[in-house]
């Protein structure tokens, strides 16, 4: 709980590196956490290898996340389709560093969801894709 | 009138000794959402398992016979509570939620019907809501919303202009859960009645915070919940008009509803028994009477006299941080409610440092998401006191906001 608003957080939320968007893009998907209307969109650009070599993510929500989504389009620059599809919940608690009820899970957690289903090819972004 | 004593009545309510991280006691300002159990209520809930638990209503045995009494005490106890005509007038519910519903399946959808019109308020709870909307999809009922003004308020002149279309129900909330708004509700009725409406008042926040007389008011269904008003969760009631309630058609079918039952039909029980299919939430109802009990040794005037100077002091302390704006009427208006947005940080957040100081607050919408829309934001973070909270406590939730304001500064 106390470091739940760690200086990386408050830092990724105010100082987002890789907020915008892209144009064109080869996948774009965006959803919302229903519960707190915290809103992402993220868009990928993909290499000839099914790499992702450029990666953006817009939206608004609370600092938890936006950080949350920040921190995960870092990471995942330079990673193939396929090892995208197996992140799970414990690969956003390692990036932010912090362990979280389940209120605030679903806040750290859309991000992945909207990534996951736009990696699909999804309709709606579930959350069994994230478990 | 003497003021409450709130040291004392703070003792009565155990969860209020505890603490919520090591070394920080709980400042709980949620009761909005819901309400802290005195001693009185967890003992009667306790009391009833232990030595009275049967089913009621059927049984000849020592322990049915008590639970009957139990259970059928505490619903006449909570028509005195609102000056009910009789006893029979009160439908035990799940809460709030489904009292509106039984209205809406049972009355309106026999008396409703496509081109009718509705008219509710831009303030309610999804609670109030949702049902007519799924009417309106069903049966093709109209929808009319009355406006909340700038202030916070209802646009009683709107509402004037509504009623010309000859309006069939006109179903509001008390109190905004949001805003704190005590709508006109006398008026707001007696316009209604005027034009041959019917009207349906959501007491979910007024009744556990001011005194409502059913009759004064002179209101056809009231809804409201135990659990904001001291007592459990999983029960409510629906107050209504004996001849309404007489005519409408049995809202779920099942055991204890029925008089006799044949394979190919069945007679409808009496009231309230007509709409309480199935065995009720027993321990949760008899907790409800000892909920209301609890309030009338404290009084319902001694309640709202509290709660107004809890909301003025606020209002005043809130007001005078940089950044935070309150939405709503100005405490004259007001129930014991502050939502209120800090600069740009979000509520979730807001709630979340407030946490860790012990301070119980909510965020979101509410449950009141066109109410958000309409004042052209997502979520507020709110505040919310009753008769067990203490000036004290609002200064440290002012404490608490400028530390919110610090980390995001």
């Amino acid at each position: 709980m106390e470091d739940l608003y760690r200086e990386v957080i408050i830092d990724h939320y105010k100082n987002p590196q890789y907020r915008g968007k892209l144009e064109p893009h080869d996948i774009s998907f965006e959803d919302d956490n229903p519960l707190c209307g915290d809103h992402i969109r993220i868009d990928l650009r993909i290499d000839e290898d099914g790499r992702v070599n450029e990666a953006r993510f817009d939206g608004h929500g609370c600092a938890i996340s936006q950080a949350s989504a920040d921190l995960l389009t870092e990471s995942i620059i330079g990673k193939p389709l396929e090892e995208i599809k197996s992140l799970n919940k414990q690969d956003i608690l390692d990036l932010l560093g912090i362990d979280l009820g389940p209120v605030r899970l679903k806040c750290a957690l859309l991000s992945l969801k909207v990534l996951k289903a736009g990696v699909y090819g999804l309709g709606e972004a579930s959350d069994d894709l994230v478990e | 009138m003497a003021a409450l004593d709130v040291k004392k009545i703070r003792a009565d309510f155990p969860i209020l000794e505890r603490e919520v991280h090591p070394g920080v006691p709980l400042v709980y300002l949620d009761s909005t959402a819901t309400s802290q159990k005195p001693l009185s209520v967890i003992n009667a809930l306790d009391s009833f398992n232990r030595k009275h638990n049967a089913n009621i209503h059927r049984g000849i045995h020592v322990l049915a016979e008590e639970a009957t009494t139990m259970y059928e005490d505490s619903r006449a106890k909570i028509a005195r509570f609102i000056n009910a005509p009789s006893a029979r007038q009160i439908i035990f519910t799940r809460n709030t939620s489904e009292s509106i519903n039984l209205v809406a399946y049972s009355w309106a959808r026999a008396n409703l019907k496509s081109g009718d019109l509705v008219i509710l308020t831009e303030m309610e709870h999804h609670s109030n809501l949702i049902p007519w909307h799924m009417l309106a999809s069903e049966r093709g009922i109209r929808l009319e919303f009355i406006p909340v003004s700038a202030t916070g308020s209802l646009d009683m002149q709107t509402y004037g202009k509504l009623l010309e279309q000859e309006p069939c129900l006109v179903a509001f909330s008390h109190m905004s859960n949001v805003l704190g708004t005590i709508n006109p509700a006398m008026e707001i009725i007696q316009k209604a009645h005027a034009v041959g409406a019917i009207t349906l008042l959501d007491g979910a926040q007024s009744v556990p915070h001011l005194p409502v007389d059913v009759q004064a008011l002179d209101v056809d269904f009231l809804a409201f919940s135990a659990h904001k008003m001291l007592g459990p969760t999983g029960i409510g009631a629906l107050y209504g008009k004996l001849g309404l309630l007489e005519n409408m058609p049995p809202f779920l079918g099942g055991g204890d509803m029925i008089k006799t039952v044949h394979l190919r039909s069945f007679v409808p029980n009496s009231l309230p028994h007509k709409f309480e299919a199935g065995t009720p939430a027993i321990s949760e109802a008899i907790g409800f009477g000892s909920a209301v009990d609890y309030l009338e040794g404290i009084g319902m005037q001694q309640v709202e006299a509290h709660e107004h100077e809890m909301i003025q002091y606020a209002l005043e302390r809130l007001e005078e941080i940089p950044g935070v704006r309150v939405y709503g009427p100005q405490a004259e208006q007001k129930g014991a409610v502050a939502a209120f947005t800090l600069d740009d940080i979000h509520p979730h957040d807001v709630a979340q440092i407030l946490d860790r100081y012990g301070l119980a607050v909510r965020a979101g919408h509410h449950c009141a998401q066109p109410l958000h829309e309409k004042l052209g934001i997502q979520a507020t973070t709110r505040a919310s006191f009753y008769l067990y909270n203490s000036f004290d406590e609002i200064d440290k939730l002012v404490e608490g906001i400028y530390k919110v304001k610090k980390m995001f500064a």
